[in-house]
């Protein structure tokens, strides 16, 4: 019993623009839970993959019981018992629950390239079953709710009997019923002897669950300690370095403030249920809520990227149609996408061109050639006002790091001088340093004026910045806050408020 | 397709998936129903006889594109690849004088060696599958018209090779029911890749990858290997489209086949394959394959134009994607 299970030593790992792990180390035992934390950003999700066989490393060593592995794929984790679940979500939503689970290696009949659907079936009903879930293996994971789906991935995992099983925030997008049900097959696996690393954000879980801690900061590995001999704080400081959450947000109290924008009725399938929020002048609305409940959703169907089935939206007081993009932005509503490099930049073009890229229309002059010396102008004092970290303004945006990309998105719908503007996971994927950066920009944007709705995951950023905070589930609003009265409690339980179990 | 919150629990009463399917079969007999109600010269058995020969070379072409279009991918060049199979079955048996059986063996991979070295392209270069496939279109055609020296190559020696697709197996068991063989051998191979899909290992790693095919490697599967096999086995469904075409104009034309590929696509996708991949049934796809042979053939009789038919099936499958896009919004 409790003989080292892996051992991960001088592990480096870079991407383009990123230092990802820079000497880290990591331990785990055969029955333990080994917590692994750190901020958004700090390596941790890049050191498990090493792990899995999702990323190869560039040095360092690997030991599985004693000897040393290279895992090069995920394959090659899964043979030697090194089973992961993924942050996002990793299930083929076409494929029943039971084909998803069996995928690769299913049971086949006598011919060896015939399914045996009917042993798949079975076998995923008992598996199921062990887990008190009541989920019937036929059904489609696109019929099934995010927390179902969560679940099924789990099962998936524990199919493999996996000696090494890493769960990169499992409990994200779950209620604490179905936390208290995960916890418990935890404990049952941690007792037939498997290592299990657990990543989590929820640090009175890590208290609940875990045997060791293992913190990350930045890129580098901090240090392991035992769970019960440690407070939260004590983790919190190991985890920042430096007390960054402590400050409250600065609400300007001013009780007839003008309503910017007004949404009543929201509708929009299943993903909006009647939504209704004011946003006021100079102020920072955070809406909070759990993967998927519908806070993206509400953010595309304000900003027409979306069609709404039903509602109203009113700007300044007028009854305003948003139909697409171009619309909002006419009526000066920007929104900066969760994922900034899929929605929010050109990662090939320059850094200039990006600033203006929404408003090249301002810097064309006749015959619609380009003002370059306008353009440049405009993005270098964007460049300069955001601090953005770059060597010239004729870089590519995908040489840049997280934090800098993120200024040029804002730089970007600062240049369209957007009064409303959304920001959906502003600090998604920044290191801490540019992390504050970002804040204090966003306290001085609401104070120069502007009107913000800030998404966040987050609970810690929530509190931090938000004057009021509106909180979703399911696609309805379920609770509103003032910043005086949040806690990360009250939050999550207005976060959790199901209307029934599906 | 759930009624409302209330009444959630029942199920409805046609999977979703296979909605497309039903409305695909549904405008089916509907185009049926009004050829047969405008001509009485369509319902006549040599007419139902010529939908269904014409129909037989489309729909095995767009079984192999099912399997493709389901990963996500997409088979520019069954077309030609078509006939290059065509015409290596010629150089077989023809030119070279091999027995017919080896010819048939030889065309069916020539058609599946193309195939090979699609997957191989577009899983190891990671070239995507329409590039990689363009490429494989201009290739077969020109390795076609090199190999037959620009010229068709008849099988006039071997009367047998004309007698697999337009022979009757059926019509010698029932005295005037002369349905060509290569009807036959339609429902046969659409059988068969019926099975393929529904009940093997290939099948199913054929819906993973164009669901999710970042989880289906993370999973464990190697991804490039399962690809590389569905674009082989598309390839020897396309030689077997080669076969008999070849076999029912007893020739192989080197310039024929482009365009078909179009048809092929155009059939999977009305019958429900959706383009992003991980949905599409072999049913669905046959059905595609009849509505457009009907709408020519139906068209053909009401005498319009050969030039507005080509405008109505343009518009028909536009509308089949719009409806497919429509019903998913609405979900």
């Amino acid at each position: 019993m409790h003989e080292v299970l892996v051992l991960m030593e001088g592990i480096d790992k870079s991407f383009p623009g990123v230092h990802a792990l820079d000497q880290c180390r990591l331990e785990l035992r055969s029955g333990e839970v080994l917590a692994l934390l750190g901020e958004n950003g700090a390596g941790k999700s890049t050191l498990v993959k090493a792990l899995a066989g999702v990323h190869t490393i560039d040095a360092g060593h690997i030991f599985y019981k004693g000897k040393e592995v290279t895992i090069s794929n995920p394959k090659a984790a899964q043979d030697l018992g090194i089973c992961m679940i993924h942050q996002e979500l990793n299930l083929m939503p076409h494929l029943t629950v039971a084909q998803n689970i069996f995928i690769g290696r299913e049971p086949r009949k006598a011919l060896k390239f015939l399914l045996d659907e009917k042993a798949i079936n079975e076998q995923a009903q008992q598996l199921l079953d062990s887990m008190h879930l009541k989920i019937d293996p036929r059904t489609r994971v696109a019929d099934l709710s995010v927390a179902k789906q969560q679940m099924v991935e789990i099962a998936k995992a524990l199919s493999f009997n996996s000696e090494v099983l890493i769960m990169d925030e499992p409990t994200a997008a779950l209620t604490d019923t179905e936390i208290a049900e995960l916890f418990r097959i935890i404990r049952q696996l941690r007792d037939k002897g498997v290592g299990i690393i657990h990543i989590s954000h929820r640090l009175e879980e890590i208290k609940q669950i875990s045997d060791r801690i293992t913190v990350m900061r930045d890129s580098r590995y901090v240090d392991t300690v035992l769970t019960s001999e440690v407070t939260i704080d004590q983790i919190i400081s190991m985890m920042v370095g430096r007390t960054i959450y402590e400050s409250t947000p600065e609400v300007p109290e001013n009780a007839d403030r003008e309503i910017v924008l007004e949404v009543r009725n929201l509708n929009r399938g299943q993903t909006i249920r009647n939504v209704n929020f004011t946003l006021k002048r100079n102020e920072i609305l955070g809406f909070a809520g759990l993967m998927g409940a519908g806070r993206t959703e509400v953010a595309r169907a304000i900003f027409g990227a979306d069609p709404i089935d039903t509602g109203e939206i009113y700007i300044m007081g007028q009854k305003t149609t948003i139909n697409n993009p171009g619309d909002a932005v006419q009526h000066s509503i920007g929104y900066l996408s969760e994922d900034r490099k899929r929605y929010g930049l050109a990662l090939g073009m320059d850094v200039e061109t990006n600033v203006v890229l929404a408003t090249f229309k301002k810097f064309q002059g006749a015959l619609g050639w380009v003002n370059r010396a306008l353009t440049r102008k405009t993005a270098a004092h964007y460049v300069d006002a955001l601090k953005v970290k770059t060597p010239s303004l004729q870089q590519k945006v995908k040489n840049l790091s997280g934090g800098n990309q993120q200024k040029v998105v804002i730089g970007k719908w600062l240049t369209c001088n957007c009064d409303i503007l959304i920001f959906d996971e502003p600090t998604r994927g920044i290191d801490i340093g540019a992390k504050s950066e970002i804040y204090k920009l966003l306290n001085d944007l609401a104070q120069q004026g502007k009107s913000i709705i800030m998404i966040s995951s987050e609970l810690p950023e929530i509190l931090r910045m938000s004057h009021r905070i509106m909180v979703m589930c399911e696609g309805r609003i379920t609770g509103e806050l003032s910043a005086a009265e949040a806690t990360q409690e009250k939050i999550m339980t207005y976060a959790t408020q199901r209307e029934a179990v599906v | 397709m759930t009624t409302t919150v209330a009444t959630s629990v029942k199920k409805p009463l046609v999977r979703s998936e296979a909605m497309q399917t039903v409305l695909a079969f549904a405008a089916l007999i509907v185009l049926i129903l009004i050829f047969s109600l405008a001509s009485s010269n369509f319902l006549t058995f040599n007419n139902v006889v010529g939908i269904l020969l014409a129909t037989a070379v489309n729909g095995v072409l767009a079984l192999g594109i099912t399997f493709v279009i389901i990963t996500g991918g997409i088979d520019l060049s069954v077309g030609t690849v078509m006939t290059f199979a065509a015409v290596m079955t010629g150089v077989f048996i023809t030119n070279l004088g091999l027995p017919v059986p080896i010819g048939i063996l030889g065309g069916l991979a020539a058609g599946g060696l193309a195939g090979f070295v699609n997957g191989v392209v577009i899983a190891k270069l990671k070239i995507p599958p329409f590039i990689a496939t363009l490429g494989m279109l201009n290739i077969a055609k020109g390795l076609s018209l090199v190999i037959s020296g620009l010229k068709p190559i008849y099988f006039n020696d071997t009367p047998v090779f004309n007698s697999i697709a337009m022979g009757s197996v059926l019509g010698s068991f029932i005295p005037g029911f002369d349905i060509p063989n290569a009807v036959l051998i339609l429902f046969i191979t659409a059988i068969i890749a019926s099975l393929i899909l529904s009940m093997t290992v290939l099948g199913r790693y054929t819906f993973a990858l164009g669901s999710n095919e970042e989880a289906t490697r993370l999973s464990g599967v190697n991804v490039d290997r399962w690809k590389i096999a569905v674009y082989t086995l598309a390839g020897v469904f396309t030689g077997v489209a080669g076969i008999l075409l070849a076999s029912r104009i007893n020739s192989a034309q080197p310039a024929l086949g482009q365009g078909y590929e179009l048809d092929a696509i155009a059939a999977a996708v009305i019958g429900g394959t959706s383009l992003s991949g991980g949905e599409g049934t072999i049913l669905g796809t046959i059905i595609g394959a009849f509505i457009i042979s009907v709408l020519t053939n139906g068209l053909r009789i009401l005498s319009v134009p050969q030039e507005w038919q080509t405008v109505v099936t343009g518009g028909i499958i536009v509308a089949a994607v719009y409806l497919d896009i429509v019903r998913r919004r609405r979900k």
